[in-house]
């Protein structure tokens, strides 16, 4: 087993040392700071498919709110909108949010002064319509206030790991709420539930252009180290100063991952780790003798997402752009299951391998499809049948077709992954 | 009266045609769920491929300079559909099938089923762009309109010739697949194998031919769905991949498994969504002189705005799902 | 030559073999009861000739050709039928699609053998457009057998046909098996009520550990003393 680890890891080393020497170095530090990131969110759904078996096609919406964490933190401060009224008119929305909410608590309470059945299910739907009421009353006239007086609301101007952490926070306190509502659903309906409030978070995020600036983007968001810019004022060339810099943010990513994993794989093997795989094994023996499945089930979902969240923040600092509409449910969810089952679900290290690998057949299938389709091409050239018209629109679509491939030979021929999961059996 | 017929035109024939897509897409799934017991998400990509065989088909067709009196893609309908089932049953056996021969559990399939989806994307991209295309470059989109005879109505209800013959084919899938189901040997021993998979097989039920034929019927919908989808709209390769999860929340409203709940589901939730962003302000108008001076009318009186139109069929799934995730229908049954 | 003839029949599901050498013959105008104690792999070995597990050594014979793994579907139109103990209805289709889907392998006629299961179970008669899953246990157990008779089977196989009845629907069932065995179809079935069913078997298998302990007519092994006392419970 540990040949495989050894085998298998340093044919990724020499997979990235062929990629540097054919691709170029500032292309392939690039790809190695969003794998490592990838590697993150993918570890992030381990805790919560390969430990758990919680089913999770959300993690988009989890990247988002990573990605929004460290715009507010660390995008600079909009004084326009300090020095506006806005603050007290969302302050107001703020009270009528926490209004609306008591409203609903009460009503859901109904039963305790006699209304029951029927009536409490209608006094339920009378509150959550008349909070909502309460809410848009508030929210949508300092939505457009904001919006004209100072564009959106800004950032906080903090340091850029805060809004990491931030972005973690966030996703873990949402995780925790989609966790809290669907955790007790069959594995398919929670799929179709995980996505479903992903989508809902996406529509809310994209529209919410207060807050996010939605289709407008966000940029430039600062790096936690030197970006390229500041190499360049220190004298460096275009060249080196994109390496230098890459390089740095790569050192700080993988000494977040290391971090990671060391605190997963620590946590995996001690009680707690024994704990989630006897629950996810078997859930109604784990039950009886006492454990609280559905609690611990929630700290996987939660612990999964603020990784998730983290990697999210991560890729939006790199890119350096707040995109809302620029994620969708293929990059930005299935990709990263086909690293985990690829990988190896239930293996930190699978995750990691699956992690890295994927994103860089990913990222290569762009350029190997271009080079096959020029191939092609020029041979129908010369045989006189004409050439393939837009090659490289056509190359970035075989990505996806190639992903869609490799999990579905996976599925069938190594269903495990390339790491399976250590079955370890106490005779 | 103008105010009603545009309530009409907005709420009534937009959520009939919405609801129509919604059910041909949701049955599918409810079907291949009921059969093979995992949510196929290439479902929707399914109804975009179907999309795009009929597309070229309609070329192939116009090519020829035949012309009909109805729309080339409505006329090559029933080929593409024929297409559409034998590569469903194609993708079954290469990706699913094996799967299940070696008694894999359902999620897997699921995931099975999202690299299914993007495959086929990714393919559709390759060889079609990313462009928009329509049906009606060569002829015309014919608009159907019809006066009231009453007084003072001047705006007619209006529709397109393609939301018409939807609807009427959506019907007639309706009906057919009622009659199959209840009617047929295959479609009884269809429903069989969904109440029950293992007396069906203790019964004699060829139950791979039961497999089949539900991808035979789900294919053919699917296509149905997405070309009718892209002769009202146009032809996107995201077509159907961004109603997927509405057409899975009305299969789960209406009780996976069940396909009578997705029909109804399907149309549930397209009147949801056109009643949720229908501007309520353009019907008060009217009775501007009987209301309170103190009111005064905004400009927009929707439930949600039209951006969040999608989001109201999520927000219903979830509930649904956090509510009642056996489907609102209790005792629906198939 | 018997109807059904099992040798060294050994099966499980995978892991290690639940039946370890079962034999059994029973003729068309037997009524072959299958006894023990729990887990000795009664069931099992009706799902053995049924096709739903694998079998791994020995044979099943039906009629003289050998029909040892398999598939249900080529099974019945060959003239076997099976009841199983559990979820032997389809609880959302009526009472007369249940009797149908009986009958899915033959294209023929159905008039006559509808007519024969409804005349078998008079109750079912009027209830034939309910859904099954609104039948009480009693009449679903009837609905399940005249499932399996719809096919028109030689060899007609029980699994337990009377658990979680009552004492009077017992009775109506075993009653009209002992009927259908008169018309002519072979009766394999598992017992738990093991007195009652060896009062009218003609043969009995008393199996445990996924073997044969003892095998004669049903009078013999309930006068034979070993017996009773191992497996009749005194």
């Amino acid at each position: 087993m540990t040949m495989r680890y050894v085998g298998l890891f340093s044919g990724l080393f020499l997979l990235i040392v062929g990629v540097g020497l054919f691709m170029g170095s500032p292309f392939t530090v690039r790809l190695m700071v969003e794998a490592f990131a990838f590697a993150l969110i993918a570890m992030g759904l381990n805790i919560q498919w390969g430990f758990g078996g919680l089913f999770n096609f959300g993690i988009l919406g989890m990247l988002m709110l990573g990605g929004f964490g460290v715009t507010f933190i660390s995008y600079p401060v909009n004084e326009a909108f300090w020095v506006s009224n806005g603050p007290a008119m969302l302050g107001l929305t703020l009270l009528a949010a926490v209004a609306g909410a008591a409203m609903i608590i009460l009503a859901h309470n109904v039963q305790r002064v006699g209304i029951t059945g029927k009536w409490r299910g209608m006094v339920i739907v009378l509150a959550w319509f008349v909070a909502y009421i309460l809410f848009r009353s508030q929210m949508d006239p300092a939505a457009s206030y904001i919006i004209s007086q100072s564009g959106w609301v800004g950032g906080l101007g903090l340091p850029v790991l805060l809004g990491w952490a931030f972005g973690g926070l966030l996703a873990a306190g949402i995780g925790f709420f989609v966790g809290k509502v669907s955790l007790g659903l069959r594995t398919d309906y929670l799929a179709i539930a995980t996505i479903g409030i992903a989508e809902i978070l996406r529509a809310v995020i994209k529209n919410v252009e207060w807050l996010t600036r939605g289709t407008l983007t966000v940029s430039p968001i600062p790096w936690p180290v030197p970006n390229p810019q500041t190499f360049q004022s220190w004298g460096y060339d275009p060249a080196s100063s994109f390496i230098y810099a890459r390089l740095g943010f790569l050192l700080v990513v993988v000494g977040v991952v290391v971090v990671a994993l060391f605190l997963i794989h620590r946590a995996y093997n001690g009680p707690w780790g024994r704990m989630m795989r006897a629950i996810r094994d078997n859930h109604v023996a784990a039950g009886s003798m006492g454990k609280d499945v559905t609690r611990r089930q929630l700290e996987l979902f939660v612990f999964g997402s603020a990784l998730m969240g983290i990697g999210g923040a991560i890729l939006v600092s790199f890119v350096g752009i707040y995109d809302p509409s620029s994620y969708q449910p293929i990059h930005h969810t299935f990709v990263i299951w086909v690293m985990l089952i690829v990988g190896g679900a239930g293996n930190n290290f699978g995750a990691l391998l699956g992690g890295l690998l994927i994103y860089i057949v990913w990222m290569l299938s762009e350029p190997l499809a271009q080079a096959l389709f020029q191939t092609l091409s020029n041979f129908s050239s010369d045989m006189g049948w004409g050439a393939i018209p837009d090659i490289s629109s056509r190359s970035v679509q075989m990505r996806v077709f190639v992903l869609g491939l490799v999990i579905t030979v996976a599925l069938r021929f190594a269903p495990k992954g390339l790491l399976p999961e250590f079955v370890r059996r106490h005779d | 009266m103008n105010e009603l017929v545009f309530f009409f035109n907005q709420v009534v024939i937009g959520g009939v045609v919405l609801g129509s897509i919604y059910a041909l897409g949701a049955v599918g799934i409810t079907l291949i769920f009921g059969i093979l017991r995992f949510a196929h998400f290439a479902h929707g990509d399914m109804m975009t491929l179907g999309g795009f065989i009929t597309f070229i088909l309609a070329a192939i067709v116009a090519g020829f300079g035949i012309a009909f009196p109805l729309p080339t893609g409505f006329v090559v309908l029933p080929l593409a559909m024929g297409i559409a089932a034998v590569l469903a049953l194609g993708i079954d056996k290469g990706f699913y099938a094996p799967l299940r021969a070696r008694g894999a559990k359902p999620v897997t399939l699921l995931i099975a089923s999202i690299g299914v989806t993007m495959m086929i994307q990714g393919l559709i991209r390759l060889f079609f762009g990313s462009s928009t295309r329509s049906f009606f470059d060569g002829e015309p989109k014919k608009l159907i309109r019809i006066d009231l005879p009453f007084e003072g109505v001047t705006r007619p209800i209006s529709f397109t010739e393609p939301q018409l013959l939807l609807v009427v084919l959506t019907a007639i899938a309706v009906i057919a697949l009622h009659y199959f189901l209840t009617r047929s040997r295959l479609g009884k021993g269809m429903r069989a194998m969904a109440d029950n998979a293992d007396l069906a097989r203790v019964s004699g039920i060829n139950t791979r031919l039961v497999v089949r034929v539900t991808w035979v019927i789900a294919g053919a919908l699917a296509c149905m769905a997405g070309a009718m989808l892209a002769l009202d709209v146009s032809l996107k390769p995201d077509l159907a991949f961004n109603i997927l999860l509405p057409i899975f929340a009305a299969a789960i409203v209406g009780g996976l498994g069940h396909a009578y709940g997705a029909i109804a589901g399907g149309f549930l939730l397209g009147f949801a969504e056109t009643l949720a962003v229908f501007n309520w302000a353009v019907l008060l108008r009217p009775f501007r002189a009987a209301l309170p001076d103190w009111f005064e009318i905004p400009g927009s009186l929707a439930l949600v705005q039209s951006e969040y139109k999608l989001t109201v069929a999520f927000i219903i799934l979830v509930v649904v799902l956090l509510v009642r995730p056996t489907g609102i229908f209790k005792g629906a049954s198939t | 030559m018997s109807l059904v003839e099992l040798r060294n029949v050994q099966a499980g599901y995978g892991g290690a073999p639940i039946l370890n050498g079962v034999d059994i013959a029973i003729d068309a105008s037997d009524i072959g009861v299958i006894v023990g104690p729990n887990g000795a792999g009664k069931s099992t070995t009706l799902k053995a000739i049924f096709g739903l597990l694998k079998v791994s050594e020995g044979t099943v014979s039906f009629d003289g050709q050998e029909i040892t793994n398999w598939e249900a579907d080529r099974l019945v139109p060959l003239g076997l039928s099976f009841v199983p103990q559990e979820h032997n209805v389809f609880t959302s289709m009526t009472v007369h699609e249940n009797f149908e889907m009986g009958a899915f392998t033959r294209r023929d006629d159905l008039s006559d053998s509808l007519e024969m299961v409804y005349e078998m179970f008079p109750d079912l008669k009027a209830k034939r457009r309910q859904n099954a899953g609104e039948l009480s246990g009693g009449q679903r157990q009837m609905v399940a057998m005249g499932r399996a008779l719809m096919s028109k089977p030689r060899l007609l196989m029980l699994d337990e046909p009377s658990a979680g009845l009552s004492p009077r629907y017992m009775m109506e069932i075993f009653e009209q098996v002992v009927k259908i065995n008169k018309a002519g179809v072979g009766i394999l079935m598992v017992e738990q009520n093991a007195r009652q069913a060896l009062a009218f078997a003609s043969k009995g298998f008393v199996l445990a550990s996924g073997q044969n302990r003892f095998t004669g007519t049903g009078r013999e092994l309930l006068d034979d003393p070993d017996v009773a006392k191992s497996f009749l419970g005194g």
